[in-house]
């Protein structure tokens, strides 16, 4: 796909108000007028988070969680965060496990609803992190065509007597470069393997789709935002040659088979926080629910099919509603360091250097219906939800409906400074790679090839304070 | 609960290696605390530590009462190693408290609560259940049972498996509970080498029952180590170091997630919502309403800054309610009712708790002590607040 920027300023005037007009478009000049928008302190709106921090940062339910919904986000969390159990059990309600899975909860991955990471040693397991798979080819709706003895997905976990599909493991090269000043950098570049394969061989052209878990906070703020400001954001033909195309995912919804709007995962394969909460259900943990039935075990894997069900389905709707409803209202925690002046001056650079033509700062969120918390909000999630070319670096090569290979999602930026606090790592994009913004900003391509190039001409002062800037979102 | 889980060094080091793990700012809402905070801190480390202490005790009373059913099982045995379970939990629950600000018990890496009271349990990972009478590591004579085999199971795979703790020690006492008016009912056959019955592998049910509660102990004891007095590099000497708003801030966030979050929340609302006679903590022995009483009475040892030890002798000092009372006597007195409500509807609540969720008089009770506990988690946000703990407010 070929994309040319659309310029940025269109972006910064949009966004930024008519006192940003003057903005000459060089990216090296640092312009002195205020960024500050008081706003920006609740990034999440009425919703937001202003209580506990640290450890509990992601955890809080929306501050104007409503007396109806407040006791249901609790009921949510529970099935969140516990483990599910092999069935037959007495905790009825939560048994189902597997038989085959990634995880024996939400929360294992989405640990204290934050943000997973790739193993950091050769012998760790793959705990926060997952692998999709197929051949690199599309299905008949647009979805991801499986591997055939495998399926799209590599479950590295099974309930007692039946087998697990196989081990993945990480390795990375390093790859050396530097900033236009000089200064050197190295990034890690990741290469996968699976092992112990208990059902034959991969197919030949296996694919492989890394994948850590995205933190939880804000979601049911995205799933407001109006489709149309989606589909005004999106410039799929770069009609106005800045660069910088963007494109709406569109998925096959299997319930109304129609195509709806994809919103949620890595590559937006998912409509809905209840879509992508009964999703997760089967394909991590092996939990079936109305909108799947059915175990996902391959023809080569009858120990699987055969194993016993925790209920028909495992996961009613009355509970995936309840869980849904809890990834909708987790709340995004308040900025801290929003109007110190180092922030200010990173967020000009960030601004300046086209980061938020992608990354866009803020939306006005639709209604919601039912939820009143997350609708009509100012929210500051710094994404336009669409999809980008991120370059050969980062491409996956197993297309997914809209999405190509090298086409991900943008992710919300909120909440990034906490992740150390939460889940004690630095690891960002989809695979983990980056080991902080600062790598992270330089795997950037293809659409933001020109951003990153941006920031690599840059003095050491200036990303130092970009970075600042993104750490204190 | 809030599950915890196990990483790597690594975590330590990226905090180490990373610029910007703190602010070089200003912290704003740095609000001057009453000069009593760091007294009512110590207060809270001495009452930590007996609490463990005495949750120690009694987990080796079990220990020894469980080695005894094992080395000769009979009725009378099983009813004593039972018994000496419910007087376990006592202690333990009111040190729940401690828990979510990732002190020791349940900090990232190398916190044991996860191994001491993860629920719910996978009861066929460890013995046989209704409908699979060889279910389980007891009944897979190829598995070894030893503390490292069981510690290392309970991770297996990299995933959590709960094979330890006091919810494995219970079911192995109690085994499933399948009765309506009762916990229940595992005979004390099961612990007797080669007896005539359906069960088999009496002698690695009596290893595995007797290695997790010697594993008990030693993880309790950790806490009592990681908590002991004048000790130098243990968390209470970091926790002494620390500002007493910081040291203010990890007391009330404990109290702040136990009470609305945790018992509120998750255990008692959920149970309320579910309708599931055994969505309930303590399932097997039907003692999940003394969790509530104890998790509550845990809350007010905190705010009153007493503890009652297991030899009655009682333990006092400055207290969290002194520092608030000094700063808001009006807030103090809110929460002194507060907390006293919390625990005399905890107290109402009727065993088994798995029926007071099916009828309408004990649904009114729970539902009761869930208001209770949000409205007390409501007054516990105002000191939060109050004290400027939070994020300080843009005018």
């Amino acid at each position: 796909m070929t994309c040319r920027a659309r310029h940025w300023t269109s972006f910064a005037l949009a966004l930024l108000g008519p006192a940003l007009a003057a903005c000459s478009g060089a990216p090296e000049v640092e312009r002195q007028e205020p960024a500050l928008d008081r706003n920006e302190w609740l990034p999440g709106g009425d919703t937001t988070n202003t209580l506990l921090l640290g450890v509990n940062a992601f955890t809080m339910p929306a501050a104007n969680a409503t007396a109806e919904h407040s006791p249901n986000f609790y009921t949510g969390n529970s099935f969140f965060n516990q483990s599910w159990v092999q069935a037959p059990s007495s905790t009825e309600a939560r048994d189902g496990l597997g038989p085959l899975f990634n995880a024996r909860s939400c929360s294992a991955c989405h640990f204290k609803d934050g943000r997973g990471r790739p193993p950091l040693e050769p012998d760790e397991a793959f705990l926060s992190m997952l692998l999709r798979i197929g051949v690199g080819t599309r299905g008949p709706h647009g979805e991801p065509a499986p591997d055939p003895s495998y399926g799209d997905q590599l479950q590295p976990f099974a309930i007692a007597g039946v087998m697990a599909e196989g081990t993945p493991h990480v390795s990375y090269t390093e790859v050396k470069g530097s900033y236009a000043d000089g200064a050197s950098y190295v990034l890690l570049e990741p290469a996968y393997a699976i092992d112990e394969l208990a059902f034959g061989p991969l197919d030949p052209g296996l694919v492989i789709s890394p994948r850590v878990a995205p933190a939880m906070s804000g979601l049911g703020l995205l799933e407001a935002i109006p489709v149309e400001r989606l589909e005004a954001l999106a410039d799929p033909d770069d009609a106005d040659a800045d660069g910088i195309s963007g494109r709406v995912q569109r998925v096959w919804d299997a319930a109304s088979g129609t195509t709806v709007v994809g919103r949620f995962g890595w590559k937006a394969e998912q409509p809905s926080v209840r879509d992508q909460s009964a999703g997760a259900f089967l394909g991590d943990m092996g939990i079936t629910s109305s909108l799947h039935p059915e175990q996902n075990c391959t023809p080569l894997e009858p120990d699987c099919a055969q194993a016993r069900p925790g209920g028909a389905p495992e996961i009613g709707d009355e509970l995936l509603d309840k869980v849904g409803l809890y990834g909708r209202l987790l709340a995004v925690p308040v900025r801290e360091r929003w109007d110190h002046t180092g922030v200010l001056r990173g967020k000009i650079l960030f601004r300046d250097a086209g980061c938020g033509s992608c990354h866009v700062a803020s939306h006005r969120t639709g209604t919601l219906p039912g939820l009143p918390e997350v609708s009509d909000q100012l929210i500051y999630p710094y994404t336009d939800m669409l999809l980008h070319d991120m370059g050969e670096g980062l491409s996956d090569r197993r297309p997914s409906f809209e999405a190509d290979g090298a086409e991900w999602r943008t992710p919300p930026l909120w909440g990034l400074r906490l992740y150390r606090d939460v889940n004690h790592h630095d690891r960002l994009l989809h695979d983990g790679r980056a080991r902080g913004v600062a790598e992270a900003v330089l795997w950037h391509g293809g659409e933001a090839a020109a951003a990153r190039d941006r920031f690599i001409a840059m003095s050491a002062e200036k990303r130092a304070l970009l970075v600042e800037f993104v750490e204190s979102l | 609960m809030i599950p915890t889980r196990s990483l790597s060094k690594w975590s330590v080091l990226a905090c180490l290696a990373l610029a910007g793990c703190g602010s070089d700012d200003v912290e704003p809402g740095n609000q001057q605390l009453p000069a009593n905070t760091a007294q009512a801190a110590a207060t809270y480390a001495q009452i930590v530590l007996a609490s463990y202490q005495d949750s120690v005790t009694t987990a080796e009373e079990l220990d020894t009462a469980v080695k005894a059913l094992v080395a000769a099982p009979s009725d009378a045995a099983l009813k004593v190693a039972r018994n000496t379970w419910l007087d376990a939990r006592e202690p333990y629950l009111q040190t729940e408290v401690y828990r979510f600000y990732e002190g020791p018990i349940d900090k990232e890496g190398s916190g044991p609560e996860g191994a001491i009271n993860a629920w719910p349990l996978d009861e066929n990972f460890i013995d046989y259940v209704k409908d699979d009478a060889d279910a389980g590591i007891v009944n897979d004579p190829a598995k070894t049972i030893d503390s490292e085999a069981l510690v290392s199971m309970n991770e297996a795979g990299g995933e959590k498996n709960i094979a330890t703790g006091y919810h494995a020690i219970e079911f192995l006492l109690w085994g499933q509970d399948m009765s309506d008016t009762g916990p229940g009912d595992r005979p004390y056959t099961d612990y007797v080498s080669g007896s005539e019955g359906l069960v088999k592998n009496q002698d690695r049910r009596g290893q595995y029952l007797t290695t997790v509660s010697g594993e008990l102990v030693n993880d309790l004891e950790s806490l009592t180590e990681a908590w002991a007095a004048d000790t130098a590099g243990n968390y209470r000497a970091e926790f002494a170091a620390l500002s007493p708003k910081e040291q203010l801030l990890r007391v009330l966030t404990g109290m702040i997630v136990l009470s609305g979050f945790e018992t509120g929340g998750e255990r008692l609302q959920t149970a309320y919502d579910s309708h599931d006679q055994e969505d309930e903590h303590s399932c097997f022995s039907d003692n999940t309403h003394r969790d509530m009483v104890q998790d509550v009475l845990g809350i007010k040892n905190v705010w009153t800054g007493s503890y009652t030890r297991l030899d009655g002798t009682k333990l006092s000092g400055t207290a969290l309610r002194d520092v608030v009372n000094a700063g808001d006597a009006g807030l103090a007195g809110e929460l002194d009712r507060a907390i006293d409500e919390s625990l005399r509807l905890a107290n109402a609540i009727e065993p088994p708790f798995d029926q007071e969720i099916k009828t309408d008089a004990g649904r009114a009770r729970v539902e009761a002590l869930i208001t209770a506990l949000r409205a007390q988690e409501k007054i516990l946000e105002r000191i939060f607040r109050k004290f400027g703990l939070s994020v300080p407010v843009v005018e």
